[in-house]
């Protein structure tokens, strides 16, 4: 469990992060999602004690990191791929951070086996890809075997076979009753990992909720109808409140009025529906329109209309 | 609070378990060998060369077992910087690769990772230093032939031990100035500056009055600590040894409390 209380960092006159309160929970994986530069690194690096807060508290477990007499144990973290000395082997690596707590050598051969880096743990860490990077990174994660993960963007510079390995991952820890809390700016990599969600924008929390509800929070849901007798349908349903769009010849979409109750009024007027379907924003879309205001580095160019 | 059961019983982060992380740390870099390699060969090599070249007693009066003992540890000023270059790269290479920020999640409390490098790096450079001390005065008095000292004579022991203690702490002070700097490059110029350049200058530029001041210099209090005799103007070898420390215990109580206070 991570508790996270109005928890402030700045840098100067730049407020990088801006008096987060937030509970991370055990047993299901949380996403941490911003735009870049909405301070997930910085609330991440103050958890783990690298960072000194401002102002306010972080605690994993009931105490600040820094307060467990054994802290690889209490969490693993995979902040930096590159946190590691270039000219050591991945296997002293582990090694050096395994002395540090006492875990036996067996533990080390163990997480290099679990990350897949067997071949190559003995080769200098300086030659390694940005994917094989992040997997020495999640290895030191694993390697107190620690009730708390926290991983800072652990899917870049994977393969597609190495992000499906680290979702897999992420999910297997998390139904074993780990704390996992890992970080993304890919709203589309969280809807595939994450069940709870706690959402920043220019080191303010935005949301802090669940998948669905935040689909829930961020839409305008509107239903869409297709049918053979569209005009007769058309007036059967306008009304004060709801809106009806056309959208081509016999469709349309209507927003104000639940999908239920549309096919309720066509079938008592006997009109048969082609289609009645529920438009549920894509998760990019809920994440754009929540964090529209919030980010920090936009580009001119705006995104106009609704992606498919 | 967990529901997840640990495999391995807690076992709690100590400072002799951080130790020997440190010590895992030191070894598996290849730079260490090689490091260290040069700085025993510079050490020795020049000791020998000095030794050959020792001659006649010259004019100036360089007879005496002070001349040959000198000769045969010449080599401590420029092993000086090797070792400290060694002391440096063991600390500051942590912050140049990002490696300090794995390191500070395994130790949060911080200062034990400091005083875990101290330690491994004194035990290892002091019996290396040593040992090549020893070799550099045998095998420069077996050059030296009949002119040379023996280990029995007045001051023998204590220049060739000092040699050791003045080449440990320079690479100490590396690993201070490495912590407080957080850059190679810089803690390498800044003790180069102060081991090499400071004493030089100062003696051109202050006038001769301050000529007291200047055996203060961590340079010229550490060569009151090799030395067979002390020569007027310069410490005793134990004022010099307690000046070159406070130089030492000032440099690392300064990175110990930006170690423990900055942001990793």
């Amino acid at each position: 469990m991570i508790e996270v209380n109005e928890l402030t960092k700045r840098y100067g006159a730049k407020t990088a992060v801006d008096g987060l309160t937030f509970t991370v929970k055990p047993g299901i994986v949380t996403g941490f999602l911003g735009p870049n530069g909405a301070g997930k690194s910085t609330t991440m690096r103050m958890i783990l004690g690298l960072d000194r807060p401002t102002s306010g508290t972080a605690t994993i477990n009931g105490r600040p990191y820094a307060e467990h007499a054994a802290p690889l144990q209490q969490a693993g973290a995979l902040l930096d791929a590159k946190a590691v000395h270039t000219g050591r082997s991945a296997y002293h690596h582990l090694l050096a951070m395994a002395a540090t707590t006492g875990i036996p050598k067996s533990r080390v051969a163990e997480v290099i086996d679990i990350v897949g880096l067997h071949e190559v743990a003995k080769k200098r860490a300086g030659g390694f890809s940005l994917g094989m990077g992040q997997r020495l990174g999640i290895a030191s994660a694993l390697l107190g075997d620690p009730e708390v993960l926290i991983l800072d963007e652990p899917t870049n510079g994977l393969d597609p076979e190495g992000v499906l390995w680290i979702r897999n991952l992420m999910r297997d820890l998390a139904a074993q009753g780990r704390t996992v809390f890992v970080s993304s700016h890919l709203m589309s990599e969280m809807a595939l990992t994450a069940e709870h969600l706690v959402v920043v924008g220019k080191g303010q929390l935005i949301a802090d909720v669940s998948v669905g509800e935040f689909i829930e929070q961020a839409s305008h849901n509107s239903v869409l109808v297709r049918s053979p007798r569209s005009v007769e349908l058309h007036d059967l349903i306008a009304g004060p409140g709801v809106t009806v769009l056309s959208v081509e010849r016999g469709t349309f979409e209507v927003s104000g009025m639940s999908a239920a109750d549309i096919g309720e009024r066509a079938a008592a007027a006997g009109i048969a529906l082609h289609e009645l379907s529920l438009q549920k924003p894509s998760l990019e879309e809920a994440f754009m329109t929540l964090t529209k205001d919030a980010v920090e580095y936009r580009s001119e160019l705006s995104l106009t209309g609704k992606a498919a | 609070m967990s529901t997840v059961a640990l495999r391995y019983p807690t076992r709690k982060v100590t400072q002799a378990r951080v130790t020997k992380s440190e010590w895992i740390k030191f070894w598996s870099l290849r730079s260490t060998a090689i490091t260290l390699g040069i700085s025993i060969a510079v050490f020795i090599g020049i000791g020998l060369l000095a030794s050959s070249m020792l001659g006649d007693p010259g004019p100036n009066g360089q007879g005496g077992p002070d001349g040959p003992v000198s000769a045969s540890l010449a080599g401590v000023g420029l092993a000086q910087l090797a070792f400290g270059t060694l002391g440096v790269l063991f600390m500051a290479s942590e912050y140049s690769t990002g490696m300090i920020r794995s390191s500070l999640s395994a130790v949060p409390k911080r200062l034990p990772v400091l005083w875990g490098k101290i330690a491994v790096f004194t035990g290892v450079v002091f019996v290396v230093a040593l040992a090549a001390a020893a070799i550099a005065f045998t095998g420069g008095q077996a050059i030296a032939g009949d002119a040379g000292a023996s280990w029995s004579d007045p001051g023998v022991a204590r220049a060739v031990i000092g040699s050791a203690v003045v080449l440990t702490g320079s690479g100490v002070l590396g690993i201070g100035l490495g912590a407080l700097l957080r850059s190679t490059p810089a803690a390498i110029s800044t003790l180069f500056g102060v081991m090499f350049l400071l004493g030089g200058i100062a003696g051109l530029l202050l006038p001769d009055s301050w000529n007291s001041a200047l055996a203060y210099l961590p340079s010229n209090a550490a060569n009151s600590i090799t030395a067979v005799t002390t020569t007027d103007g310069s410490l005793g070898p134990l004022a010099g040894l307690a000046v070159f420390g406070g130089y030492i215990v000032a440099v690392v109580v300064a990175a110990a409390g930006r170690l423990k206070r900055s942001d990793a």
